[in-house]
């Protein structure tokens, strides 16, 4: 199974500073850990959200909002994927991770298409599969 | 029984005693490996270690419900296993000593083993776990001796889950792992990491069996699924470990880019009730991006190191360039089906089998029409290792209706269907042939 472990944006991170020479030498070190151990499958850190924009959708208007967000401790700094075959897994290798003062790393679990089960009916299934096939198309 | 605490109990609030064996299960998956081969090397016997480290995982199971889990499990446990073996050297000591009069041999290779112990777990080239994998897929062991062996030491799976994986009862499982550790111990097998042209025939023994263990997981041989996932992921973990240890050797990379591309069309290779959906009738569009990414990287650096080497692309590599050659397509008529009719030749020049002329046919029917794939499948139809081979007669099937000899395609679903050991795969056939009246 797969999981997002999502780092959440603070004030130096929305200010575009680069963390300092050890926590990235840290982070280096613990990223090799998981990719040596079969664990990371992709991570990214994001650039603050002043360099980023939101659209939002109200009936068919769309409303383009550009950053900076006021809700730092709301906001994605980064994020890893990870595949573990638990939850416990992922919790047991976020707790090895460099963090310090306060942060709160927020582990997500990721649909597989098993997960959706009864609820995904044949019907419904096919309906995504069409959408899907469409936009494949018009790649 | 000696032990190093944990922190006091009042320090982290209590877990359940579900919860806390769960936290102890992740932590036993992400360390078991690297806890057996550091102790391997030091006591230098597989069972022996696996053994200690059990030991080890008991006391954590009794303490951690009530102290919480450690804050350097990994190191906790080794600790444990290492006053274990310890106290198992000492007495062992004692025993020769009433045997024989044995004294300054036995403390100085008592002393330095505990002086290995300490380093054991600080093992940062990966060294101990190379060990370990070289032990786990001897060639002295049976495949499916290799097989358990690797998923239990490596994979940190239990004798319960793999049985489970290869639908066999638990009891065989725990056998053949108690009788692979019987015969590695009689045969002396060594601790190292092999050398020189050995190297080549030992890691070829562990790539067979961690492709087998995704093979059996990606299209199951047996029984009612289609595809066990848990199997393909374990065969890539173990794949991606192994590139991580050895990231020069370009057929790991070959064969973690073949099983990175195949594992991406998991989601679309299974239909809506659970049927398999074939490679031209999948909606690539439910291909997965990410692997196919991580699959075309891990390819790239085959290709990469293969050159560097002077050598010729090997087996995994070739079966990856094929893969990809699909994985590229946006659509099944935008494959390049002359350059896999090309690997395949390759292919068929370096490990020559039916299975693989099988599949070249298929790719020359597609690139140069029907009419020159039934030939050679036709060819392959007196071959014995075919004989029983259900997806002889499926190709030849698929082959006979584009060129318009239904009945006979008919024929031969049928006869497919008579032949695979898969219920989902034995519907599709049957399927296909009552379409056709």
């Amino acid at each position: 199974m797969r999981f997002m472990v999502i780092v959440k944006a603070d004030k130096h991170s929305e200010a575009g500073q680069m963390p300092d020479r050890k926590i990235l030498e840290d982070m280096t070190k613990f990223n090799e850990e998981l990719v040596k151990a079969g664990v990371m499958l992709a991570g990214e850190g994001l650039q603050p959200s002043s360099k980023g924009a939101r659209v939002r959708f109200d009936g068919a208007k769309r409303t383009v909002i550009d950053g900076p967000f006021a809700e730092t401790k709301e906001l994605v700094a980064g994020f890893w994927l990870w595949q573990v075959k638990s939850k416990e897994e992922a919790i047991e290798w976020l707790k090895r991770a460099p963090f310090g003062g306060g942060t709160e790393v927020e582990i997500r679990q990721v649909f597989e298409s098993e997960d959706f089960g009864a609820e995904f009916t044949p019907e419904l299934r096919e309906k995504e599969e069409n959408i899907r096939r469409q936009i494949g198309a018009k790649r | 029984m000696a032990v190093v605490m944990g922190p006091p109990p009042q320090s982290r609030g209590s877990m359940t005693v579900p919860e806390a064996n769960r936290a102890i299960d992740a932590v036993w998956r992400i360390e078991s490996a690297r806890l057996i081969a550091g102790l391997t090397r030091v006591v230098g016997d597989v069972g022996l270690a696996e053994d200690l480290a059990h030991d080890a995982l008991v006391v954590a199971l009794e303490r951690w419900p009530e102290s919480g889990v450690p804050e350097n499990p990994g190191a906790w446990l080794m600790a444990a296993a290492k006053r274990r073996a310890i106290d198992l050297l000492r007495k062992r000591k004692r025993d020769e000593r009433k045997h024989e009069e044995l004294g300054a041999e036995m403390d100085v290779r008592q002393e330095s083993a505990a002086a290995d112990l300490d380093t054991a777990i600080d093992d940062p080239v990966g060294d101990d776990l190379l060990g370990l994998v070289f032990i786990a897929c001897h060639p002295v062991l049976s495949t499916e001796a290799r097989v358990a062996l690797t998923l239990r030491l490596l994979g940190g799976l239990t004798t319960e889950e793999i049985a489970r994986a290869f639908l066999v009862p638990e009891a065989t499982v725990a056998q053949r792992i108690v009788r692979a550790k019987r015969t590695l111990a009689e045969a002396r097998v060594p601790f190292e990491i092999p050398r020189g042209a050995d190297l080549a025939a030992r890691l070829s023994s562990v790539l067979e069996v961690i492709y087998l263990v995704f093979n059996e997981g990606y299209s199951a041989t047996a029984g009612d699924d289609w595809l066990r996932p848990a199997l393909c992921e374990d065969a890539l973990r173990l794949g991606r470990i192994l590139a991580g240890l050895m990231p020069g050797e370009p057929e790991i990379h070959g064969l973690v880019a073949l099983m990175e591309i195949q594992a991406s069309r998991s989601r679309a290779r299974v239909g809506p009730s659970g049927e398999p959906v074939l490679l031209f009738d999948q909606n690539r569009a439910t291909w997965d991006q990410l692997l196919i990414r991580r699959g075309l990287k891990a390819l790239e650096r085959a290709e990469w190191l293969s050159r560097e080497a002077g050598g010729a692309l090997g087996p995994y590599t070739l079966q990856a360039s094929i893969a990809a050659c699909h994985a590229r397509a946006r659509t099944p008529e935008e494959t390049d089906w002359e350059r896999i009719v090309a690997l395949y030749d390759a292919l068929g020049q370096l490990l020559p089998s039916p299975i693989v002329e099988l599949n070249r046919a298929v790719a020359v029917g597609m690139a140069f029409g029907p009419e020159a794939g039934l030939e050679i499948v036709d060819m392959l139809v007196s071959e014995p290792a075919l004989e029983s081979y259900h997806l002889l007669p499926s190709v030849r099937g698929d082959l006979l209706i584009k060129l318009g000899r239904v009945e006979e395609a008919r024929k031969e679903f049928l006869r497919a269907a008579s032949l695979t050991r898969n219920k989902r795969e034995r519907k599709l056939l049957m399927d296909r042939a009552a379409a056709l009246g």
